[in-house]
């Protein structure tokens, strides 16, 4: 049977025609609310944050053999939500490391991110959530983390210690993009947790 | 006293009664046609509640529930709704369903109050909380109606989808309702995990923390969806704001869509009996004669082989 309004050799009626531009009308619509909207939400996933490079203390006041505590802001505005505490020594000769360098080490620990302490007796960081322990270098020794301690670039100017963006490193403390707790570096995990640009670019060394 | 139905304009004033044309008093009995015969208005069973019900609401087009029922035939939809036949044996594990839909209203309701004191800012969250629920009236009751109804509600969701699960309700055809109540308990998850950070103590970030870590380590989609959570590489100015948001809007609306959709899928294919009612089921008529008989061509018109 034909439909209704059917002239002979027209592949589409006319009511068929106005009922596709009406539906896609209607999506045009439709898409021009939604996909704004969706974008708004989704943007502070390509927002790369700038730079920051904090003081955190004369070049005097760290040594190779332990880690001294400072607090830095690493978000700015929302008070003491924003802030978290850094653990910074000298670079040490004994473990290959250049003198004049300095190494930050985030607190973040990398099972789920609750905040890990040094433990000066021990020469450990321990995890107080799910027992992670790591090593003097923030390599892992124990628990479950699933990779060694963030650090956090490090440079002098004027004869003071500036802390920077944060970065990763793989088992073999080779620096890579900053990672989140809970996702592995190295290897295939290169891959399956990709970088963000919301994180700054690893040192080059 | 004026006569009300003369100061109405002409589509709101009463209806004349059967049998009360023109306002003048019948000599006929109510029900009753001018030659005596039944109307037909008041015929039907007297003992089914709905009809009864509706046929009072048609008897009443000039009070308020009348009127508005004239037009919206609410009548019709709630006798339908809350008249419908349900199996023997239904019991008061089929209550569950109800008893977490009234969970969650509790939650919305007391959920709107608590936004009336709460600031959703990284600095006066927590202190509009203290102040929330040390200093208003009230303020600790409804806030511990909120916070312990969130427990509940959960609890009250997997004890609801056990007894779905160990009932057999799932089946055909009922397996896309069991499908939308998956999804419910998915967003009520949601609930849980986006209210937690709201009060912004230690608890709250350090769980929030540690949960948006989780999620993130999902392969390939994991790091965005927690940049996407966070609003940002870290836990951010506008990280409270946006589960503040999710909590009480974008969720709270998927809800209660889909409860209506829950519900309406209920009343659409009724309930299930208890799995031990369908042992003793019997067929409703039985036959007069055997099968047997019939397909030999024995019964019914006598026409012998």
């Amino acid at each position: 049977m034909k439909p209704v309004g059917y002239f002979e050799g027209e592949s589409m009626t006319r009511r068929k025609v106005f009922a596709v531009a009406g539906q896609a009308l209607g999506g045009l619509a439709g898409a021009a609310i939604v996909l704004p909207a969706l974008g708004f939400a989704v943007a502070p996933i390509f927002d790369k944050p700038e730079e920051d490079w904090q003081a955190v203390g004369p070049e005097d006041d760290f040594v190779p053999e332990t880690y001294v505590p400072r607090v830095i802001t690493i978000v700015q505005g929302i008070g003491e939500a924003g802030k978290s505490t850094v653990y910074v020594r000298r670079g040490s000769t004994d473990l290959g490391e250049d003198p004049d360098s300095y190494v930050a080490i985030s607190t973040r620990c990398a099972h789920l991110g609750c905040p890990v302490r040094f433990v000066q007796a021990a020469g450990n960081f321990i995890c107080p959530c799910h027992g992670g322990v790591y090593g003097f270098q923030g390599e892992v020794i124990g628990g479950p983390p699933v990779r060694p301690l963030d650090r956090f670039q490090t440079r002098v100017t004027d004869h003071l210690v500036e802390i920077g963006p944060r970065y990763s490193v793989t088992s073999q403390l080779e620096p890579v993009r900053a990672r989140d707790p809970g996702e592995y570096t190295g290897g295939v995990w290169e891959y399956l947790y990709p970088p963000r640009p919301s994180t700054a670019a690893p040192p080059s060394s | 006293m004026p006569d009300l139905q003369k100061l109405l304009p002409p589509p709101m004033r009463r209806p004349p009664k059967p049998g009360h044309a023109d306002g003048k008093p019948s000599e006929y009995a109510p029900g009753e046609a001018p030659d005596g015969k039944p109307t037909g208005l008041r015929e039907g069973r007297t003992d089914d509640p709905g009809r009864r019900l509706s046929t009072k609401a048609q008897d009443a087009p000039a009070d308020l529930v009348g009127w508005v029922d004239e037009r919206m035939g609410a009548t019709s939809f709630l006798t339908a709704m809350l008249m419908r036949k349900v199996p023997k044996g239904t019991n008061w594990f089929y209550t569950l369903g109800s008893a977490t839909l009234f969970a969650f209203v509790v939650q919305a309701v007391t959920g709107v109050f608590l936004a009336m004191y709460y600031t959703p800012s990284p600095v006066e969250a927590y202190a509009s909380i203290t102040h929330l629920t040390n200093d208003v009236f009230l303020g600790e009751f409804v806030r511990g109606m909120h916070k312990w109804g969130a427990s509940v509600m959960v609890i009250l969701v997997f004890v609801h989808m056990a007894r779905t699960f160990f009932f057999g309700a799932y089946k055909y055809p009922r397996e896309l309702n069991w499908v939308i109540g998956v999804v419910l308990l998915i967003l009520t998850m949601v609930m849980g995990f986006t209210g937690y950070l709201l009060p912004f103590d230690q608890r709250s970030y350090w769980a929030t923390i540690v949960g948006v870590n989780i999620n993130g380590t999902g392969p390939i989609v994991g790091p965005y969806l927690s940049d996407f959570l966070r609003a940002g590489p870290e836990f951010g100015a506008t990280t409270l704001s946006r589960f503040y948001a999710i909590h009480m809007l974008l969720i709270p609306g998927a809800i209660i869509a889909l409860i209506g959709a829950h519900l309406y899928l209920v009343v659409k294919l009724g309930t299930t009996a208890p799995p031990w009612m369908r042992a003793d089921r019997k067929p409703k008529a039985s036959r007069s004669e055997p099968v047997d008989a019939i397909a030999n061509g024995a019964g019914g018109n006598g026409s012998a082989p």
